[in-house]
């Protein structure tokens, strides 16, 4: 047998402990889940685009008195159905032009207008100022979608967890009485409750959650359903927490990504109902205006002066895509397996 | 399968009459009746006019009589047009309605299925994005809104269809634009996820690597197999056409229930309203009843509810 060689002492080095946990730190700062859907959303550049949009709509509609050049519901017949003017730049179609008779005209001067009097986006029969109108309109549409959501998830989340909580006969009937619900036709409940409410805001709120919340309260039964399977709300129990306190505690946090992409989708879905609402003339009633008025309103006018029926449409549905693909992102950000 | 679909047709009773009684009580519940602004009547032909329509009676007898014809299929009378049985008015305007409806659910869904196919087939390219920014457009612009469009620019600016009348193809072709537009995003949408699933499963490896062209393997395998899910968003869709329809038909001026349902929320005409909510309702059901049913006959694995027992 071959001798060990001898080793000297002094190549034995005592490694510093630091060393040692510098090679097991990772290189960069762990995300806490909040953090890393962040990323995701922001590297979406679409969504992100989406949020920037949406975010200037409900900036501008929160400081619509403030933003808006006129009164919404000032009426000046004078001015009535002037075209777009904005100061005194000439651009084609912002210049208060105006083809009568197959001859471009200036309606402001033929009104007899001050110089200095100009509407953005023109003035609609009654002389009043469109981009106020749509300005208040968005504003409309947006609160009704929030509203909407709030009733949705106020109805919805609590229904949802209840059900999927306490499951066995009390589950069964919760399902059966959403089974009954969901199979009446939205339309129609929303259109009766249009009929025997009041036209206006809170009528419309009421009927859009009336039909909304049954999605809602289904999400949230089917992952409670999930979740109270998991070790920790075992944990939960077995140190005595309360229903209640499971629930506010570890159920509702667990389920903040479904909420907020279910909410997202509630969003465009209240919007559309209330625009559709008002076009056929059981929504917001006159004087305020909503998308869905100024388009029904620009749609019997579109004839002469098309710039009525542009600008609503438009908006209703910059609005509509931005929030759609805002929801797509968001879904994405929060559970990245579901993209492709 | 025979049980499950005698306990859903059970159900769609059921839900009918409940939605009927609901109906009802909510009409009674409005103030006023249809009479009050009628040439001033004086208190004895309100009398008689309310006996012709049987309002002089207790609500509970009206239920019970209105739920009677209700079950031999008599809607009660219209109060608006010169006393004509709500059943009649449906009959008469059903017609371009569903013509319309069923155009745009056919174009829909086919040029959506072709859209989400080639987006698949082509995923990450640009005919892709130019595919997910088509069926976004589709999926997010209220019909209402593109049915405005198309009529100010291909029927008033550029004459080629008519603006708002009814008689021929012709006149139906830009209302069926502006509903298909919503089932068109939504499939092209639903078949991309599913192609793309099934363009990465092991079968399509296998027929890919047996020699067949990719033409025979996308038409042969893959179309089909992601066709089977595309089946369930049938009936949501059908509903939103439903929906859109009502304010498409009003726009183009089409005689269809939809436009019916409308004009008779704006003149209070009850009877009509009951009627076409109840007849509303009863197709929706309907729709997603047949959708369910096909989908556990065209796939097997599925049947619906019994965990797959017959």
């Amino acid at each position: 047998m071959e001798q060990v060689p001898k080793i000297p002492k002094e190549k034995f080095k005592l490694l510093h402990k630091k060393d040692n946990q510098a090679q097991e730190s990772l290189g960069t700062p762990s995300l806490t889940y909040l953090q890393d859907v962040r990323r995701r959303l922001f590297s979406n550049k679409v969504a992100t685009v989406c949020l920037i949009l949406l975010g200037i709509m409900v900036l501008i509609s929160v400081f619509a008195p403030v933003v808006a050049p006129h009164n919404p519901n000032t009426q000046r017949v004078e001015y009535s159905n002037l075209p777009p003017k904005i100061g005194n730049l000439d651009i084609p179609g912002f210049n208060g032009m105006q083809n009568m008779d197959g001859k471009s005209v200036d309606a402001y001067k033929a009104v007899n207008a001050p110089k200095d009097t100009y509407y953005i986006l023109g003035t609609d029969y009654l002389g009043r100022d469109l981009l106020s109108r749509i300005i208040y309109g968005t504003r409309l549409s947006l609160i009704v979608a929030v509203l909407a959501t709030l009733v949705d998830l106020i109805i919805g989340l609590p229904y949802g967890i209840v059900s999927g909580w306490k499951g066995g006969k009390v589950d069964t009937f919760l399902q059966r009485i959403i089974e009954i619900v969901s199979s009446v036709p939205n339309l129609v409940v929303v259109i009766l409750m249009m009929i025997i409410l009041k036209p206006g805001l809170v009528s419309i709120v009421i009927a859009i959650a009336l039909t909304d919340w049954v999605t809602m309260a289904r999400l949230i039964r089917a992952q409670t359903f999930q979740l109270k399977e998991q070790e920790y709300i075992l944990a939960a129990r077995t140190l005595g927490e309360s229903s209640t306190k499971i629930a506010t505690k570890h159920l509702i946090p667990n389920l903040s990504s479904t909420i907020i992409i279910q909410t997202m989708f509630t969003i465009p879905n209240a919007i559309f109902f209330e625009a559709f609402l008002s076009f056929i003339g059981i929504g917001i009633p006159a004087p305020n205006a909503s998308l869905g008025t100024l388009l029904s309103d620009g749609q019997k006018a579109f004839r002469f002066l098309p710039y009525q029926m542009w600008a609503p449409a438009l908006i209703l549905s910059i609005i509509m895509i931005a929030t759609n693909l805002l929801g797509d992102g968001l879904r994405d950000a929060f559970d990245p397996q579901s993209s492709d | 399968m025979t049980k499950y679909i005698l306990r859903r047709i059970l159900y769609l009773f059921l839900t009918l009459f409940i939605i009927a009684s609901i109906t009802f009580f909510l009409m009674k519940m409005l103030p006023g009746t249809p009479f009050t602004n009628q040439n001033r009547l004086s208190p004895e032909q309100l009398a008689i006019v309310k006996a012709q329509y049987g309002l002089d009676q207790p609500v509970f007898i009206q239920y019970l009589r209105y739920m009677g014809g209700l079950f031999q299929g008599n809607l009660g009378t219209s109060f608006q047009f010169n006393n004509e049985p709500v059943t009649q008015l449906i009959g008469q305007r059903l017609a371009p309605s569903m013509q319309i409806g069923a155009q745009a659910m056919i174009v829909g869904t086919v040029l959506g299925i072709l859209l989400g196919a080639v987006a698949a087939i082509r995923k990450n390219t640009w005919v892709d994005t130019l595919a997910t920014f088509i069926s976004i457009l589709g999926l997010s612009i209220p019909s209402f809104v593109l049915a405005v469009l198309l009529q100010f620019y291909l029927a008033y600016k550029w004459q080629i269809y008519p603006v708002a009348l009814w008689d021929n193809f012709q006149s139906s072709v830009l209302p069926t634009l502006a509903l298909a537009a919503l089932p068109l995003g939504n499939v092209a949408r639903f078949m991309r996820t599913e192609m793309v699933d099934v363009m990465s499963s092991d079968y399509i490896e296998l027929a890919k690597s047996k020699g067949n062209s990719n033409w025979q393997v996308v038409t042969k395998h893959a179309l089909r197999n992601s066709l089977i899910p595309v089946v369930t968003i049938i009936g949501p869709m059908a509903v939103s056409v439903m929906t859109g329809s009502m304010v498409v038909e009003n726009i183009f001026s089409i005689p269809g229930i939809g436009e019916q349902f409308v004009k008779s929320i704006t003149t209070n005409d009850y009877p009509t309203i009951m009627g076409l909510t109840i007849f509303y309702s009863f197709l929706l059901i309907l729709v997603i009843l047949i959708v369910d049913i096909l989908y556990g006959l065209i796939d097997p694995r599925i049947r619906l509810g019994n965990g797959g027992k017959e």
